[in-house]
């Protein structure tokens, strides 16, 4: 049910403290927000949970010592929360919101699904995100809503009544995070088209009902046309986001731990001058996983997502710079002028829930042999631009990979944006995904190619796999095969022997190595066909 | 019980909401982990082997116990009763003892105050392991002879002496793989204690009753101390019948050792680890036929891997037997099932227990025939179907007297325009060089009431309040297949009330005792005509009173909308329940059910297992990219019988579910063991079930109308839970036929395992192309 404007903050209760304002001290120490006590890991036990509010917190600025946001309308929330908690963690046991429900503590089944809002140039934007790996921090200066937020008293919103309408649940665990996919979709009023729809709810998971009368029940609402309750009270939402985002950073003390989330450069270098250990978290979309997943506590986090330089992105003629905390959902229009091929990635790439928060940055530094993006980046030739506590700097992708799961990232180092150029005219660029299943899979193997043509022959191929080996790599000696050559059968046969080359892939749940090899020498036989203009269809 | 023609039922037979959408919508619908804690509850995590097989030689929990909020280790040796969870056979344990046998098997559990201390403390407890030697595959398995149970032989006719003078025959093998079941809601219980040595256990279990025996038996205590409830689960599709034992068990054990409620929630990984899934099979085959494709004999090993207990695993391979077989008549046949024992986890049921592998197995022996012959499948399955000319027996010796799947399929060739579809897939084929399409049929003939007559039992318990608002309650439990619905409009009609008169209550053990589990697509039909009987009861008496107050006779009283009538006499039926209540009747009854005429001998496989079976046909048409081996389904039509439909949207919804995990089954969803045996897809990031897009874009889906069943089940409807599922099949035999379109030789077998992920389907390209 929405809340109202009069309605009274709760809270109080366990591990989550009511505050209102920070308590400062004179600076001490060299950082931005050093504390006297906090080291990374913090001494939880050395705290009594009544000593809270009396936390000697020291800072040479203003911040905002818990996390505000708004839930389910205009009820303002502001809670110190531990820096690893959880928004859904949060929600069911802290808050006893339970219809946002735990499925897999992973960002993949959706059952989690919540909508979080935040004001953009005097709107509002509306994105469905998993609450089970979301951290609190993450939602300060937002708004917060989940499927206990949406009927207006006994009326139910539009996206569920027709959920209701068409049958559309069976055993109902799933349903609220469909629910508020599609109530992300019908905020975005996006229109009623059934891949949309799919791409609305490509990040949920339904066991039960085979998926139609959801996607039945996704047009309906979306045919609506109506609006809902959150419609009128958007002024006021977007005007109390506007103002938490006006105030002090976030700078979230626990006995647990702290989350800061600096908004200039300074204050990111200060804060990683303090606090060597902390994790930088952009989406956190792989971070959450080591608490949900491998149940290890994060103590000192440092978010990406209140730097505005760092979620820039920046459309030039011959490049697009996606600053390293832009989201994927952000960079889907940009990275769409590149070519049709890198959107329909973008789109497969894990789901709407998981591109609302993950960055690519983090993409990049996460260092997974299989990548996403880091195929097409290579082949486009993108440029890394790396700045920290060790000065600026800027390295081809080429050379940002030095082994598994390694980069040339030292320690005060961060991703400060990526520079991706543009395919020239008549260039050609390709990205392919090979998964079990279409929607949010990683891939078994994920391949990008682009040269540049004269006449009928090849010309700086660059070819670049995901998959094969243990970064995401040029194939080098495939490049070699083609270039300077026409695409002709010869040229082909000589590329996939030096596939073979090139890459010894490894065979894993995911796909054998000889599957491996086979389709990306495969991919070759596609590019060939698409190269040569000639319908994919067509027999040769 | 009468049949009423469809036009005079105002509430069975229409398309009522599943009762729970308004909650499930709204998130209001309280599944176990949503229930607000008792004071002083505490959580539990699981210690698991990470061996396949391995002694445990001692566990040292010193630093578990030391961390914050950690409040007791329990170990097989705190249990107070018997160690044991099996469902059929006995010696499971729940906790390991002194040997854990598959990775995962719990060994000892952290109790602690919060969720989180709990699985923390849990990664904390050391254990000394010495690894055994561990068998994990199915050679290793059959050579050494490892069963959980005794193998099954059903021996029909003389297969030897057929094949011997068969015209012509063909050997073939196929793998099956398992799949998981993954219900959205993990498996949960939360056991409270109480005074006296009672125990109160919510568990997410399909079996209420299963888990009260079995928390009885751990604790030592009699069945009448244990109290069990369930009001819904999130999804249970088999792998809540007999798993949610293990962790109810374990919770009850925990609470009894803490004197507190325990809560044992698995999460996502430790549910796919530790509990059981589908049985993967491996089936060698040997046929002989004639130039028809007609069988003459049928001879056929399944071998299935059970894991490391018995758990379900022979009545499980039962069913797989009686369903090789599919609607086909086959004068002679020997069927063997081997029921291997291996180091991994126990298999268990899931939704078709054992028939779909069964069936796809015997698919597979049809669709080897039509290719060898150079014959259109559907040609070779006209010269088997179960007929009056040439027989209607299986080879259990059932007589099928209701056999409708040969209509069904031809009435689909029409209906979905399957020539001219081919005609034009054969064109596309012939234009693509990278994409290949196919479409392919499949008919399913399903056997309804559990294998053992025992267990086809239910019970009901009725109250009618003075305001003549009703509880409906029953020994089925609900997992969203809309049996609250269902029993709540059989109630509805009987009394002639509303359904808003109607409130389904949470099944509980206290309420009706001794039930079967909601399994073998029998909730309806058991629990459906145990509430009806329940309620004609309280009708009866009911109508006795108003015959008296209008001197009227009892049978001349009717119930409609929501009034009880006779001649010019009308009275709502609130007041009549009010007036019943004043004239001290009562208004409370409870109602039994066991499914007449069905018999069978687990010794000999022979009998009449089955009240009546279930039938339906699909038509598949796949798309495959022959650079990858990806593939989509395009388009599916299905005709399915549910004879009289309680509720056709509920139906139609276990159709298209049913559909749909089928062809998951079947394609995307892999388990992926390593040497280990270690599964390595334990979680929705790795293991892949359908996703929206991957349900046909195009899905029309028919209930088959004017089809009463014959027997006299519940308002003549069917049972709808199982069968859809195995026409998943069609889209499997439709990637085989799209592989084929790739053949060099038309008449090539198809080396195509189950599930066809892109791999296997780019390697089966491979093979026919050489």
């Amino acid at each position: 049910m929405l809340s109202s404007p009069s309605a009274a903050p709760r809270g109080g209760r366990a591990f989550f403290y009511e505050t209102t304002a920070p308590k400062r001290t004179p600076a001490h120490g060299p950082g931005w927000n050093a504390s006297c006590t906090l080291s990374a890991r913090p001494r939880r036990a050395a705290l009594a949970k009544d000593d809270i509010l009396a936390y000697p917190v020291l800072m040479t600025s203003p911040t905002s010592s818990a996390v505000r946001f708004l839930l389910n309308g205009l009820a303002p929330v502001s809670v110190a929360a531990p820096p690893d908690m959880t928004v859904l963690q949060w929600l069911r046991t802290r808050r006893r919101l339970t219809g946002t429900k735990e499925g897999c503590a992973e960002g993949d089944c959706g059952a989690c699904t919540v909508v979080v809002a935040q004001a953009r140039d005097g709107a509002l934007e509306w994105r469905p995100v998993n609450a089970c790996i979301m951290m609190m921090g993450q939602l300060h200066g937002r708004l917060l809503v989940t499927v206990e937020g949406l009927a207006d008293g006994e009326a139910l919103h539009p996206v569920q009544s027709a959920m209701v309408e068409r049958h559309a649940s069976q055993c109902g665990f799933c349903t609220p995070g469909f629910v508020m996919a599609l109530f992300a979709a019908f905020r975005s009023r996006e229109a009623p088209q059934t891949e949309t729809i799919h791409d609305s709810i490509a990040g949920n998971l339904c066991r039960c009902t085979g998926y139609r009368p959801i996607v039945d029940a996704a047009h309906d609402a979306l045919s609506g046309g109506a609006g809902d309750a959150y419609s009128a009270l958007e002024p006021q939402i977007v005007a109390a986001l506007e103002d938490i985002c006006a105030g002090p950073d976030l700078a979230c003390v626990t006995p647990e731990g702290r989350f800061l989330a600096p908004s200039t450069r300074e204050a990111l270098h200060a804060a990683l001058r303090d606090d060597p250990g902390a994790r930088l978290i952009g989406g956190g979309t792989d971070l959450a996983l080591e608490v949900t997943k491998r149940h290890a506590r994060l103590p000192s986090l440092i978010s990406l997502g209140a730097l505005p330089h760092l979620a820039r992105i920046e459309v030039r003629d011959h490049e697009i710079v996606a600053g390293a905390a832009a989201t994927y959902a952000d960079l889907l229009p940009a990275l769409t002028l590149i070519d049709e091929s890198l959107a329909i990635l973008l789109r497969r790439l894990g789901s709407r829930q998981i591109r609302s928060l993950g960055a690519i940055g983090g993409n990049l530094a996460n260092a997974s042999p299989i990548g996403d993006t880091p195929p097409a980046l290579l082949a486009l030739g993108a440029r890394v631009r790396i700045d920290g506590l060790n000065g600026p700097r800027e390295v081809s992708l080429d050379d940002f990979y030095v082994g598994y799961r390694r980069t040339v990232l030292q320690p005060g180092d961060y991703i400060e944006s990526v520079a991706i150029p543009r395919p020239r005219p008549g260039a050609f660029f390709r990205v392919d995904k090979i998964s079990r299943r279409f929607d949010q899979d990683i891939s078994a193997v994920c391949a990008a190619i682009s040269f540049e043509r004269e006449g009928a022959r090849i010309l700086a191929p660059r070819v670049a796999f995901g998959g094969m080996a243990a970064t995401p790599a040029r194939a080098r000696r495939t490049e070699e095969a083609l270039a300077g050559a026409t695409f002709s059968n010869e040229t082909l046969a000589k590329a996939k022997a030096a596939m073979a080359e090139d890459f010894a892939p490894i065979s894993d749940f995911r796909a054998s190595a000889g599957y491996r090899l086979r389709t990306a020498q495969n991919l070759l036989e596609r590019w060939r066909l698409l190269a040569l203009g000639a319908d994919m269809e067509a027999a040769e | 019980m009468s049949v009423v023609p469809d036009e005079a039922r105002s509430v069975v037979g229409k398309s009522h909401a599943h009762d729970s959408a308004r909650q499930h919508v709204t998130g209001a619908a309280v599944y176990l982990d949503d229930m607000a804690e008792a004071a002083g509850a505490l959580h539990a995590a699981l210690v698991k082997s990470p061996h396949a097989h391995a002694r445990i030689r001692g566990i040292d929990a010193a630093r578990a116990l030391g961390q914050p909020g950690v409040v007791a280790l329990v170990v097989a040796a705190d249990i107070p009763g018997v160690n044991d969870v099996g469902p059929i056979l006995h010696g499971e344990p729940a906790l390991a003892v002194d040997v854990a046998d598959y990775v995962g098997c719990p060994v000892a559990v952290v109790v602690a105050e919060t969720h989180e201390a709990a699985r923390r403390a849990a990664d904390l407890v050391d254990v000394d392991w010495e690894p055994l030697p561990a068998v994990l595959g199915y050679e290793d398995a059959i050579a050494a002879q490892s069963y959980v149970a005794a193998p099954q032989h059903l021996l029909y006719g003389d297969a030897a002496a057929a094949l011997a003078a068969a015209p012509l025959t063909l050997k073939g093998a196929l793998d099956i793989g398992g799949q998981d079941h993954f219900y959205l809601e993990t498996h949960i219980a939360v056991a409270t204690p109480h005074e006296g040595g009672q125990m109160h256990v919510w568990t997410s279990s399909q079996h209420p009753t299963e888990v009260q025996k079995h928390v009885a038996l751990v604790l030592g205590a009699p069945q009448a101390a244990v109290t069990v409830e369930v009001r819904r689960m999130g999804g249970g599709f088999g792998g809540k019948e007999s798993q949610p034992t293990i962790v109810a068990a374990i919770a009850a054990v925990c609470a009894r050792k803490t004197q507190r409620p325990v809560k044992l929630r698995l999460d996502r990984d430790d549910d796919m680890i530790v509990t059981g899934k589908r049985h993967d099979f491996r089936v060698e085959w040997e046929a002989g036929f004639d130039h028809d494709g007609a069988l003459s004999a049928l001879r056929m090993q399944l071998a299935a891997r059970g894991g490391n207990v018995a758990d379900l695993t022979p009545a499980v391979m039962t069913r797989a037997i009686c369903h090789a077989t599919n609607c086909y008549y086959v004068p002679n046949v020997d069927l063997l099932g081997l029921s291997l024992k291996t180091n991994t986890v126990s298999n268990t049921a899931f939704r078709g227990f054992g028939g779909p592998q069964g069936m796809i197995a015997g698919e597979t022996v049809i669709d080897s025939i039509a290719r060898h012959l150079g014959k259109d499948r559907d040609a070779v399955r006209r010269a088997n179907y179960l007929s009056a000319e040439r027989g209607l027996q299986t080879p259990y010796e059932q007589t099928v007297s209701d056999m409708i799947a040969a209509d069904l399929m031809a009435r689909l060739e029409i209906d979905a325009d399957l020539p001219a579809r081919q005609q034009a897939i054969a064109a596309f084929n012939a234009a693509n060089r990278v994409k290949k399409r196919a479409l392919a049929t499949v008919p399913v003939m399903f056997g309804i009431s559990f294998n053992m007559p025992s267990l086809n039992q239910g019970g009901a318990l009725v109250h009618v309040y003075t305001d003549g608002s009703i509880q409906a309650n029953h020994g089925g439990t609900e997992m969203g297949q809309g049996l609250y619905t269902k029993v709540a409009q059989v109630v509805a009609e009987t009394f002639g009330v509303p359904m808003t008169f109607v409130m389904p209550t949470s099944t509980r053990t206290d309420k009706v005792p001794n039930t079967s589990a909601t399994a073998a697509s029998s909730g309806s039909d058991l629990n459906g005509a145990a509430a009806r009987r329940a309620a004609l009861t309280i009708r009866g008496r009911m109508a006795d009173v108003a015959a008296e107050l209008w001197g009227v006779s009892a049978d001349a009283v009717t119930f409609r909308d929501g009034e009880v009538s006779s001649g010019n006499h009308v009275m709502p039926f609130a007041e009549l329940a009010n007036r019943s209540w004043l004239k001290r009747v009562s208004l409370s009854a409870a109602g039994f059910y066991a499914t007449p005429d069905i018999h069978w001998d687990q010794t000999t496989l022979k009998g009449h297992p089955f009240y009546y079976f279930a039938y339906g046909a699909a038509a598949s048409e796949v798309e495959i990219d022959t650079l990858t081996g990806e593939t989509r389904c395009l388009r599916t039509d299905i005709i399915h019988d549910c004879g009289a439909s309680l509720n056709p949207a509920i139906d139609l919804g276990q159709i298209e579910g049913g559909f749909v995990q089928g062809m998951g089954w079947l394609t995307m969803e892999e388990l992926y063991w390593d040497g280990d045996g270690r599964l390595r897809t334990h979680a929705p990031s790795t293991y892949k079930i359908p996703g929206s897009r991957d349900a046909p874009p195009d899905f029309r889906v028919h209930l088959l109308e004017n089809a009463p069943n014959r027997q006299e089940t519940i308002f003549r409807s069917k049972a709808v839970g199982e069968p859809p599922l195995m026409l998943g099949m069609s889209v499997w035999l439709a990637i085989r036929d799209a592989v084929a379109a790739c053949a060099a030789n038309p008449r090539a077998q198809i080396p195509l395992d189950a599930p066809a992920t892109p791999e296997r389907i780019l390697k089966a390209i491979e093979a026919v192309r050489a």
